[in-house]
């Protein structure tokens, strides 16, 4: 790991995301996995950073980690500045509805419930009023290109819309802190680079965007690119500088 | 995440399955109606046989010939001591109404009765169930008012006048449904004539005899034609001042007969029978039998309880995946737990109301002869029992779904 650079080096960035030490250890003995071996990753504020690796290097494992859906076998995770562990239960829940968006490797709609109401259904759990709640959903929708399929069950949705949907529910709460694992696995070159143009927006935005992908085009629309394998992260390197008139959007 | 975003939700469960959901609503619909219809079936019998005992007067005290060996040691050596005879006499039922000696004693009336009686009235016959030679008194002493006609009266009996008042079973056997046609009539009993004075108002049959079909003629009158003239009497009808005085009225009875036939309470010749002490045994009898049917109905309500529990588990582990996504996004646990037991709520409570529904209609038809008898508080207990059922049989799987992680949800296959 002696190659790893020093990524903090912006003046105004504070860490959002600090894991120190983190192993994330399945089964036992003989079936024991080490999916994440001793693992310490920062990464500041405004951030747009891209993690690659091969299948099954523990890039999932670390993005739920962050996402706080799993927690560490070992090591402690910082979420801006506090230790996850010592957050109860409602709080983290708090925290995923307000201020995380994530997207998953395999979208996870709900079945049998409208593309509009997957999309929506955060919003009801931060008590946002059902028709205002339709409204912000729909132009989610509309700004990933799904406006037109807002009234479809998941089952009638092809695998590259499923997965717009997963964005847009990731979306609608303009979360400060993005997370998404392989957003862009199933979308075809032209809607990934939609999505892509809309992380950017975000980013500029000053949001914090973390993306897990395959492709080498891209990992390059980040800032940062974290390479992992086997559980460790080998490689970490700053392509571009982020920019130094940021809008702040505090977590 | 408010309330009634959580009962959206709920209800988006409960319609997603229907079917499942109806059989379970039944499974509490069948147990709540059954309690309530079982219920009412036992009240309604309760009622019924205390109605039918306060017609036969509620206190009346009947005292009777020890007819059995009661009474005498087991060696058979008895009545050595008895220096009078065992019969029931005129004396006795005089002395009975000493203001002195029995102050809760009302009124007396004397009964002989005799069997295998028959009334013919021109083409019509009938056994007779019943055969009392009285005095007036015994009207009143036994709740008897008069549908038609009068009673007889004291100078009847003194003169032995062959009148007699007979019961509505009687009357209907002998002239008919209308039973005032036989007012003024003359039948015969054993051949013997006699003019109806009256026809008695029918109290309705408790099922094991029939109250109305008797025949009541004057005292000196079964005397002279039936029983043949002696001072012995079947009976004694004795009416106490009050129903709060039948225990004393009785104590005063014994300690007047017992002096009198030189009895004690080990080997008294007579025997008192006391219409509360019925009332209480069939009382305690229907309340028994309402423990039973309500322990019956319970069981069932927890078998459909059971049900709901079942349901919802099944829901709770088929939907791990989906409560793992609501939990990624931002549901707590509460709204979790809140979504899951709304939906056991709804099924146990839809269920309790068609119950409650059910229960009415079953409980409109009578049942095994008896017409039930809804209980208001069975059908506020039964309401507030189907939503403990869905509280309490809804909380543990609504727990388990709510306290996993989002991820071992997520991966839940
Ligand atoms: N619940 C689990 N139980 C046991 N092992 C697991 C579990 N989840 C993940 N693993 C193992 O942990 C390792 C890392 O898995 P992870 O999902 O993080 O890989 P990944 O980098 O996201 O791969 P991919 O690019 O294929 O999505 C894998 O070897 C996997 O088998
Ligand atoms: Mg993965």
């Amino acid at each position: 790991m002696e190659t790893v650079a020093n990524p903090m080096a912006h003046a105004h960035a504070w860490p959002v995301i600090a894991l120190d030490h983190v192993s994330k250890i399945y089964g036992q003995g003989e079936a024991e996995v080490k999916a994440l071996d001793d693992v310490s990753l920062t990464i500041d504020h405004g951030d747009f950073v891209a993690i690659i690796g091969a299948s099954g290097s523990g890039k999932s494992t670390m993005m739920n980690i962050i996402g706080a859906l799993d927690a560490p076998t070992l090591g402690t995770f910082h979420l801006d500045g506090i230790d996850t562990n010592s957050m109860d239960e409602y709080q983290l829940a708090q925290i995923r509805n307000r201020k995380i968006g994530f997207v998953f490797q395999n979208f996870n709609l709900i079945p049998r419930t409208r593309a509009v109401e997957n999309v929506a259904m955060p919003l009801a759990y931060a008590g946002v009023h059902r028709a205002d709640r339709r409204e912000r959903a729909l132009a989610v929708l509309e700004s990933v290109g799904l406006g037109s399929r807002a009234r479809h069950l998941p089952s009638q949705l092809s695998g590259g819309q499923q997965q717009r949907v997963a964005i847009a529910r990731a979306l609608v709460t303009h979360p400060v802190l993005l997370l998404a694992d392989e957003p862009t696995g199933a979308l075809d070159s032209k809607a990934s680079h939609e999505i892509l143009d809309l992380f950017d927006t975000l980013h500029a935005q000053g949001r914090t965007v973390v993306m897990i992908t395959h492709e080498a085009s891209v990992a390059e629309r980040a800032s940062r690119l974290v390479h992992m394998r086997d559980g460790h992260i080998i490689a970490d390197e700053r392509l571009r500088e982020l920019p130094t008139t940021q809008l702040e959007v505090s977590l | 995440m408010n309330i009634a975003e959580s009962f959206r939700f709920a209800l988006t469960g409960v319609l997603a399955n229907k079917m499942r959901s109806i059989l379970t609503t039944l499974g509490i619909l069948i147990g709540i109606a059954a309690v309530i219809i079982l219920l009412a079936v036992g009240a309604g019998t309760s009622n019924a046989i205390k109605a039918q005992i306060a017609k036969l007067g509620t206190n009346v005290l009947t005292v009777s010939r020890q007819t059995t060996a009661g009474g005498r040691g087991p060696t058979g050596a008895v009545a050595g001591t008895r220096s009078r005879s065992t019969n029931l006499t005129t004396a006795d039922m005089a002395a009975l109404t000493d203001p002195v000696l029995a102050p809760d004693v009302d009124a007396v009336a004397p009964v002989v009765s005799a069997a295998n009686v028959t009334s013919t009235y021109q083409d019509a016959s009938h056994a007779v169930g019943t055969f009392v030679g009285t005095t007036p008194q015994y009207f009143s002493i036994a709740n008897d008012t008069l549908a038609a006609g009068s009673l007889f009266t004291d100078a009847d009996v003194t003169a032995s006048n062959p009148t007699v008042v007979i019961g509505d079973t009687v009357a209907q056997a002998l002239v008919g449904s209308r039973t005032s046609a036989a007012v003024g009539q003359t039948i015969a009993l054993n051949g013997q004539n006699f003019v109806v004075s009256g026809v008695l108002t029918a109290k309705g049959s408790s099922g094991f005899n029939d109250p109305d079909d008797i025949v009541v003629i004057p005292l000196s009158v079964a005397q002279d034609k039936f029983t043949g003239y002696s001072p012995s009497l079947a009976s004694i009808s004795v009416q106490a001042r009050s129903s709060d005085v039948m225990n004393q009225a009785q104590n005063e009875i014994q300690s007047i007969l017992d002096a009198r036939h030189s009895v004690t309470s080990a080997n008294r010749d007579y025997v008192i029978r006391n219409q509360a002490q019925v009332l209480t045994t069939a009382t305690s009898t229907t309340t028994t039998l309402t423990v039973l049917l309500g322990a019956v109905a319970a069981i069932s309500l927890l078998v459909g309880g059971i049900g709901v529990m079942n349901i919802m588990l099944v829901t709770v582990t088929e939907r791990t995946r989906e409560i793992g996504i609501r939990k990624a996004i931002g549901a707590s646990r509460s709204s979790i737990v809140g979504q899951f037991l709304i939906e056991s709520l709804i099924i146990s409570v839809i269920g309790g109301i068609l119950g409650i529904a059910v229960g009415f209609i079953g409980s409109a038809f009578p049942i095994l002869g008896t017409q039930p008898q809804v209980q208001w508080w069975t059908v506020w207990v039964s309401f507030l029992v189907s939503g403990a059922i869905g509280l309490i049989f809804g909380i543990y799987p609504a727990n388990k779904a709510a306290k996993l992680r989002p991820i071992d949800a997520l991966r839940y296959e």
